[in-house]
């Protein structure tokens, strides 16, 4: 167990170093001033460049890119050109926002989709088999933005129960922030518990399927027992899968519905970012974005051994 | 007496007739083997006892257990009887485990079940035991280990330890050693026999091979397409074999083809000192790589038209020295030719030398592609031409190979799950046979099958080596086929040839010690009943 941890850190540290250079790669080829950017269509040349000297544009590109790691490393992530402020804390600011975001939505959609697929796998055929594929379906294929407006039609300007838009923020106490945070991620949850339910509803089949269930059966294991005891167990590992990219989705990608619900979180970070040249921002945001989703990537090869005794030798 | 009583058993899945009028007893401290082939309905017969059918199930008629049918019990009484009274082990042990418990956990949770307010430690002390009883001592074997770290006859001791763990009257065994090798099986059926003994339990002994339960059973009940046909007392059924299928069973068990056998001198294959090595995970990070020696210096020479029999145990390297012959992994060291030239690994075999041979594997179900029609599937060799055939040729080629091989030229418009598993195998050979190959290696390639449908491909294999001067490099773990069809054999141990020889020489004066415990594992039908 400790050389298969050990191994996975190594990779883990190799797809950093990778990503940090494509990145930097990527922002560096982007068309686009951000000197020439922030000082608008009618600075002078010389300002421009003074601009960039004081930016550190001016510098040939490898030390710029050791300067700007070197600062990653130690948690310094530069400064912003258009806020002028530390990077560090502006995104340290969002990540409040969009990290319980992510988890919010991702604890919601395990709870719907787990007790759902499983429901639908041990009845596979009956009618609440058929309700949960066909819901499911119906999750999959509704954008979320459009179900994001939808609610807040229903909830926020009809019934009242919910604001429409913005950040309570958490100086008030959790209660406040959780409920300016649940249309969003009950938005976010719903494609992703939608497919979430697919997958534990086949990889149950498969699992109940095995031999080693009929084994169980054989044992005097009852139909329940041998659910809880052999089949879930075993039909994690596809579904662990399925959890690990989908929370790397939901803290990247809900740039829609921070836009629809006005939330200072990453997302909407980046789309400033970008729209306004702030280079070192969006490299920054993304840098940090590849990082956490490594990061999860490890823990779920580490929840893959902890499930699967097979993997811990390999 | 009577333990076991099953009465006018009939069975319909979905409508179908699977069991008709089945009836059959075991006595307690008896054992009752069920031969029959694939479809026979002999495991539905044993899952009828457990109670556990697929679903779309009307079962009628009686199984009476100790008196009490069981078909009038509710779920939770059956739940009880299920590894309490009556036990199950199955065929295949390297997937009755659950690959993510250890082995003292299951065993445990067989006792755990039934008696639920054993604790936890009793339970895994009692499980230490009976992992013990079946040759699992905890020494070597602790409660701590995962199935995967274990071989598959292993994996069977431990599913016979759940089985058995709380004493079942009556045991069912449903092909419990047809997965595992010849010296495996008979450690297995031995402690199946020791178990039976000791315990006075009932055991109810499925398998398809005759041979298998001729020294063991007392009772033999022989089932053909959802019916007995035959049964009775063991010495009376081999002594006299009354119904016709009986006696079809007995002759195609050990049925040998007959064969011209007219090898010439030239040497076909000449395998010379042959090494393939595999790296194994090392043992620290940033260890020394180590390797794995599969293949062991290797030599020997196949003659053009003649049959050559390569037997071993599974991981004897049989596979990957077939591997190295079709030029599908590197080898490491030695040589290898086909018709003089020599075969590289690679790309850099050429398209000529692969026409030369071809393999027949033994799976029927795995090896076709289920999408494409079997006309297709068997003209995938051609691709080894320089020039494509036009198409009459190819259809031609199509239907003689076909033909050749007992099936129709217009089976070539089917597909694949349309055929048995006897037919698909003949597919098989078809496929390798049309682009006129003059090196077949078979793989496995009857292990497969039922006795009745491998005396068939036997007998054709036989035919077509004959017709069209094939030599056969036969790879197999079944003795008795190896036998049967080879001219010359060799055994595999380690990675090592340790005896050759032609083959009735081998097995009439086997001169190395393993070939010995070979022969004596394999189980052979009693010899007044093979000359009836």
């Amino acid at each position: 167990m400790l050389r298969y941890t050990l191994r996975r850190l190594v990779s883990l540290i190799i797809a950093l170093a990778v990503a940090s250079v494509v990145i930097f790669v990527a922002v560096e080829i982007v068309p686009g001033d951000p000197a020439a950017y922030m000082l608008g269509i009618n600075a002078r040349p010389d300002t421009v460049a003074a601009l960039q000297a004081e930016l550190g544009l001016d510098l040939p590109v490898h030390e710029r890119y050791l300067a700007w790691v070197g600062g990653l490393v130690q948690g310094d992530f530069g400064t912003s050109y258009t806020y002028r402020t530390p990077i560090a804390d502006i995104i340290g600011e969002r990540l409040w926002v969009s990290l319980p975001l992510a988890l919010y939505a991702l604890i919601l959609s395990t709870l719907i989709a787990f007790p759902a697929g499983i429901l639908a796998a041990t009845r596979r055929g009956s009618v609440a088999d058929m309700l949960v594929m066909g819901i499911t379906q119906l999750g999959v294929a509704i954008p979320n933005f459009w179900f994001a407006m939808l609610m807040v039609l229903v909830f926020a300007i009809n019934l009242r129960w919910f604001s429409a838009g913005g950040f309570a923020g958490w100086e008030h106490g959790i209660a406040p922030g959780l409920k300016s945070l649940t249309l969003p991620a009950i938005a976010l949850a719903l494609p992703q518990a939608s497919i979430l339910a697919r997958v534990m509803r086949s990889a149950l089949l498969d699992t109940l399927s095995e031999d080693f269930i009929r084994t169980a059966r054989a044992k005097g294991l009852t139909r329940r027992q041998t659910l809880w005891r052999h089949a879930l167990r075993n039909a994690l590992i596809p579904v662990l899968t399925i959890i690990g990219l989908q929370f790397s989705f939901l803290l990247a990608g809900a740039i829609i519905i921070e836009n629809v619900f006005f939330l200072p979180g990453l997302g909407r970070l980046v789309f400033q970012a970008i729209s306004q040249r702030d280079l070192i921002v969006v490299e920054s945001v993304v840098m940090l974005l590849v990082f956490a989703v490594i990061i999860v990537n490890f823990a779920v090869d580490l929840a893959y051994a902890a499930v699967d005794p097979r993997l811990r030798r390999s | 007496m009577t333990l076991l009583r099953i009465n006018g058993l009939g069975l319909e899945i979905h409508g179908t007739p699977i069991l008709r009028d089945v009836s059959l007893e075991v006595a307690r401290g008896g054992i009752t083997g069920v031969i029959g082939e694939s479809g026979s309905g002999k495991s539905l017969t044993a899952y009828s006892v457990m109670q556990l059918l697929p679903e779309g199930s009307a079962p009628r008629g009686e199984v009476l257990l100790d008196g009490r049918d069981i078909a009038l019990l509710d779920e939770a009484a059956l739940c009880r009887m299920r590894g309490n009274d009556v036990s199950m082990i199955f065929q295949e042990p390297m997937t009755a485990l659950n690959p993510v418990r250890t082995i003292g956990d299951q065993v445990a949770e067989t006792i755990l079940i039934h008696a639920p307010r054993t604790s936890r430690r009793a339970a895994r002390r009692r499980a230490a035991e009976t992992l013990e009883r079946v040759g699992l001592p905890g020494d070597q074997f602790p409660l701590s280990r995962y199935p995967h770290e274990m071989s598959g006859g292993q994996r069977q001791r431990v599913v016979i330890a759940m089985a058995i763990a709380l004493r079942p009257k009556l045991l069912i065994a449903d092909e419990p050693t047809t997965a595992l090798d010849v010296t495996t099986q008979a450690q297995i059926l031995d402690l199946l026999k020791g178990l039976v003994a000791e315990d006075g339990m009932g055991l109810m002994m499925i398998t398809h091979d005759l041979a298998v339960v001729s020294d063991m059973a007392d009772d033999i009940v022989i089932m053909k397409s959802g019916e007995v046909v035959e049964q009775g007392p063991a010495r009376q059924i081999f002594g006299a074999m009354t119904h016709p299928y009986s006696r079809a069973l007995m002759e195609a068990s050990g049925h040998v083809p007959e064969r011209a056998g007219a090898a010439a001198d030239a040497p076909l294959l000449e395998v010379r000192d042959v090494i393939r090595d595999y790296p194994m995970a090392r043992r620290h990070v940033l260890g020394p790589s180590r390797m794995f020696r599969a293949v062991d210096r290797v030599s020997f020479n196949l003659a053009k038209g003649e049959s050559l029999g390569l037997v071993g145990e599974s991981g004897c390297g049989k596979s990957t020295l077939t591997r190295a012959i079709l030029g599908l992994d590197p080898i490491q060291g030695g040589e290898i030719r086909l018709g003089g030239e020599v075969v590289t690994a690679g790309h850099s075999v050429s398209r000529e030398q692969r026409r030369k041979m071809q393999v027949v594997f033994q799976d029927p179900y795995g090896s076709f592609n289920p999408r494409h029609r079997v006309g297709r599937l068997v003209c995938e060799p051609f691709h080894l031409f320089d020039r494509q055939p036009r198409s009459d040729e190819r259809d031609t080629a199509l239907a003689n190979a076909l033909e050749s091989v007992g099936l129709k030229a217009d089976d070539a418009n089917k597909y694949i799950h349309e055929f048995s598993g006897g037919q698909r195998q003949r597919i098989a050979i078809a496929r390798a046979l049309i682009i006129r190959p003059e090196l077949i290696i078979l793989d496995e390639a009857v292990s497969a099958l039922d006795v009745s449908i491998r005396a068939q491909i036997l007998d054709l294999l036989a035919d077509l080596g004959d017709r069209f001067g094939l030599s056969y490099l036969f790879i197999s773990h079944d003795l008795s086929v190896v036998r049967s069809i080879t001219d010359r054999v060799m055994v595999m141990k380690s990675g090592r040839i340790v005896e050759a020889g032609e083959t009735a020489q081998v097995f009439d004066t086997p001169a190395h010690a393993y070939t010995r415990s070979l022969i004596a594992a394999a189980p052979r039908l009693p010899d007044h009943a093979a000359a009836t």
